[in-house]
């Protein structure tokens, strides 16, 4: 019996996913499990996993369709089997598909009708002349990364030819100069936003707009995660060495299953405080960031977290996160450590209630019991959402976190 | 070379070939003691006589079915239609015989058959006497059909439709006698069936015939005062269609319109945008824009015909759409 897939919803805000390519083509023999197609939501291109095993029958869209979610895109099936009529409706997730079981002329299914955008500024599918999207594929432009400047924003070849132009001036070997011979460019430029840069300016608009923030500094002595650290990465090997963010994940998780009111969400007339612990580390990728949700982060030890954080982390650079990577964090992390930060302040990610900022642990001259001495500090600050919790209950927070990060052999029992 | 009108050129063309082979004659309303309805053929009674220029009762089925006999018995004449919108009354004749006589009898008759039918609006004739049904004839397998744009192309391609043994249709454009151009001193043909760049540029392609060549020539002239560079390609033959120099071009400026008299619905211009779509699909970088006659039958009141027909600043508006 085939089976129809449709476009996943892959977070509590997506209405609609770029199909971007075909992974798997019609003929080819699939599994429950194995990657159909990649698709981009707002956030990131993600894979799209089969519900079904059998062989690819059909591509029911296009690439480069924008296709609402849960309308069919494919249909998966026995091989020679013949699809004679679907009566699928955008809406229905499985739809069992009509089939002839004895071979006849193969039909064109009846399908939902699944519009191509019409223009790539509202919806992300790019309005491209044959040309400019024949030039493009010949020289690898991403065609959504192209300002048009053809009637209704179409993309036409001279766009593409600049993209390509700028694109030919980029990798410039690095050759020192004379300061007198260095040539500046005086002209403005004006860089599209893609589809993340939007999805971020949206989303902190929203956040700043909506969310009344306040913020908790508080500075940690890191001396003796500092020292646990260099003695447990003795053990481990290179790949799997722990990092001080990893610490500090654990101690976060630790320290909101005790404060549940930051591991919230404000939802108009109630606070939902999440049963999860997930804790969402911000990642710095091409043009923006995402935040990658790692779960119940309380509930696994720190070398289960290190390693799956790495992993998440390594499919959010290489720009192939899964759904589930990106969805669910009930708590974000943005750590600017490794560049040398004293200390900076982030925005609430909605729909969470709070976020931590980490500034690098750094050694410092400090003062116990009367004398100055070298220790390690990190400051920290943390924003929250006035309408979920106030500063005496952030400022606790901080303090609980400064017990796990101050003791940590607290996190190893 | 020589300056001389389209009359003279298509003049030229007959005598040539009558005196090149006394196979050729004439047939048609009004061709003989009047000299032709547009003077084309003044003066040919007296140096012909009458075996050679006859005159014809006005049934145009009697023009065309006489020559189709004649031809079929190894003759080889010119039939005039004083206007392409009387060959109606022969459809039969162009359409189901001459059109299909050499498949239909196992290619034991050839027919040397040239039609000579004058065409287009703009004279203020009338809805039934201003067509330009150039798309229709043009449909017919069989039928090889030719339309000039200027004084030179008409001369080489009735001289080659003359000595062609398929059946031709000729269409000359009713308010184009008049044009002067050069034309080479001396004997000369020019192929059927083979387009031509009747003026080069590098940002886009006017694809064109008969008087659209004549329109789109000024149109050119003007866009160029503004730095934009038209390529013209002047059809010159309908079928056997050459797209050659049309996808040459486009290729290069991969932005068109086509300019044609006759209406757009189902027109040359159809014709044309499909098979470059079909055939240069990855080089369109804007969408085709057909320029043609109003969706009306052709008003008789001066300032609605020339509402209706196909004008330069038609043209030039729809290079600049073109090119956004």
């Amino acid at each position: 019996m085939a089976e129809t897939i449709s476009m996943p919803k892959l977070g509590f805000d997506m209405a609609e996913g770029l199909l971007v390519r075909w992974v798997k083509q019609v003929g080819e023999n699939i599994s429950k499990g194995d990657v159909l197609a990649e698709i981009e939501t707002d956030k990131a291109t993600v894979e799209v996993e089969s519900s079904a095993s059998g062989v690819v029958l059909q591509h029911i869209v296009e690439q480069g369709t924008m296709v609402p979610v849960n309308a069919p895109i494919a249909i998966v099936g026995v091989a020679g089997e013949v699809v004679s009529e679907q009566k699928t409706e955008s809406g229905n997730q499985k739809a069992e598909v009509k089939v002839d079981e004895k071979p006849a002329a193969p039909t064109q299914p009846v399908v939902a009708p699944v519009q191509p955008a019409s223009s790539h500024l509202e919806s992300g599918s790019v309005k491209a002349s044959p040309l400019a999207k024949k030039i493009a594929k010949d020289n690898q432009v991403d065609l959504s990364r192209v300002q048009g400047t053809g009637p209704n924003g179409r993309v036409v070849r001279k766009d593409v030819e600049a993209a390509l132009t700028t694109a030919d001036q980029r990798p410039q070997p690095a050759v020192s100069r004379p300061l007198s011979a260095v040539v500046v460019s005086h002209e403005d430029e004006f860089v599209q936003l893609t589809k993340l840069r939007q999805a971020i300016a949206r989303r902190m608009t929203e956040s700043k707009i909506t969310v009344p923030h306040f913020y908790v500094t508080h500075e940690y002595k890191m001396d003796a995660v500092m020292a646990m650290r260099k003695q447990a990465n003795e053990y481990l090997p290179d790949n799997e060495k722990l990092s001080v963010n990893d610490f500090i994940i654990k101690a976060v998780a630790l320290a909101l299953r005790e404060f549940p009111n930051l591991n919230a969400t404000f939802a108009g007339d109630k606070v939902v405080r999440h049963g999860a612990v997930n804790v969402g580390v911000a990642v710095a990728v091409e043009n923006g960031l995402l935040t990658i949700a790692h779960k119940d982060t309380d509930q696994k030890p720190l070398r289960q977290i290190s390693g799956e954080v790495k992993a998440m982390v390594a499919r959010a650079r290489g720009g192939k996160v899964k759904p589930d990577d990106i969805e669910g964090s009930t708590f974000s992390i943005s750590n600017l450590g490794m560049y040398d930060v004293e200390n900076f302040i982030a925005i609430v990610n909605p729909p969470e209630a709070a976020i931590l900022a980490v500034g690098s642990a750094r050694e410092v001259p400090v003062v116990e019991n009367g004398e100055i001495k070298v220790g390690w500090r990190m400051k920290a600050t943390i924003s929250v959402d006035h309408r979920v919790s106030d500063g005496a209950e952030a400022a606790q927070f901080m303090q609980k976190l400064a017990g796990f990060l101050e003791n940590p052999v607290r996190m190893l029992v | 070379m020589a300056k001389i009108t389209m009359r003279e050129a298509i003049s030229q063309a007959l005598s040539e070939e009558m005196d090149r082979d006394p196979a050729v004659f004439i047939m048609g309303e009004e061709v003989g003691v009047w000299g032709g309805t547009y003077a084309v053929t003044k003066g040919f009674y007296d140096k012909y006589g009458p075996n050679r220029i006859k005159d014809t009762p006005i049934a145009e089925n009697a023009i065309i079915g006489g020559a189709i006999g004649a031809a079929m018995v190894g003759q080889r004449p010119v039939a005039e239609l004083m206007t392409i919108n009387f060959a109606f009354s022969a459809m039969d004749y162009v359409v189901n015989q001459a059109s299909k006589l050499h498949y239909m009898f196992g290619g034991q008759f050839t027919l040397p058959l040239v039609i000579r039918a004058v065409g287009g609006g703009g004279r203020q004739l009338g809805a039934t006497h201003s067509q330009t049904p150039d798309a229709i004839f043009a449909h017919f397998p069989g039928l090889k059909v030719v339309s000039p744009g200027t004084p030179e192309d008409a001369k080489g391609l009735l001289k080659s439709a003359i000595r062609s043994n398929d059946p031709i249709l000729f269409i000359e454009h009713a308010t184009m006698y008049q044009v002067r151009g050069d034309v080479p001193d001396g004997e000369y043909l020019i192929s059927i069936g083979k387009s031509k760049v009747q003026r080069e540029g590098k940002d886009l392609t006017i694809v064109t015939y008969c008087k659209g060549l004549e329109l789109s020539m000024k149109a050119a002239e003007e866009l160029s005062k503004e730095g934009i560079e038209a390529e013209i390609v002047d059809l010159r033959t309908l079928r056997p269609l050459d797209m050659e120099p049309v996808l040459e071009s486009f290729k290069k400026t991969n932005r068109a319109i086509v300019v044609e008299e006759g209406w757009k619905s189902y027109g040359v211009g159809s014709e044309i945008v499909s098979r470059i779509y079909e055939e240069a699909f990855d080089f369109v970088d804007a969408p085709i824009i057909r320029i043609a006659q109003k969706e009306v039958p052709l008003p008789y009141n001066r300032t609605l015909e020339q509402a209706a027909l196909p004008q330069v600043p038609d043209i030039i508006a729809a290079a600049k759409e073109v090119l956004k």
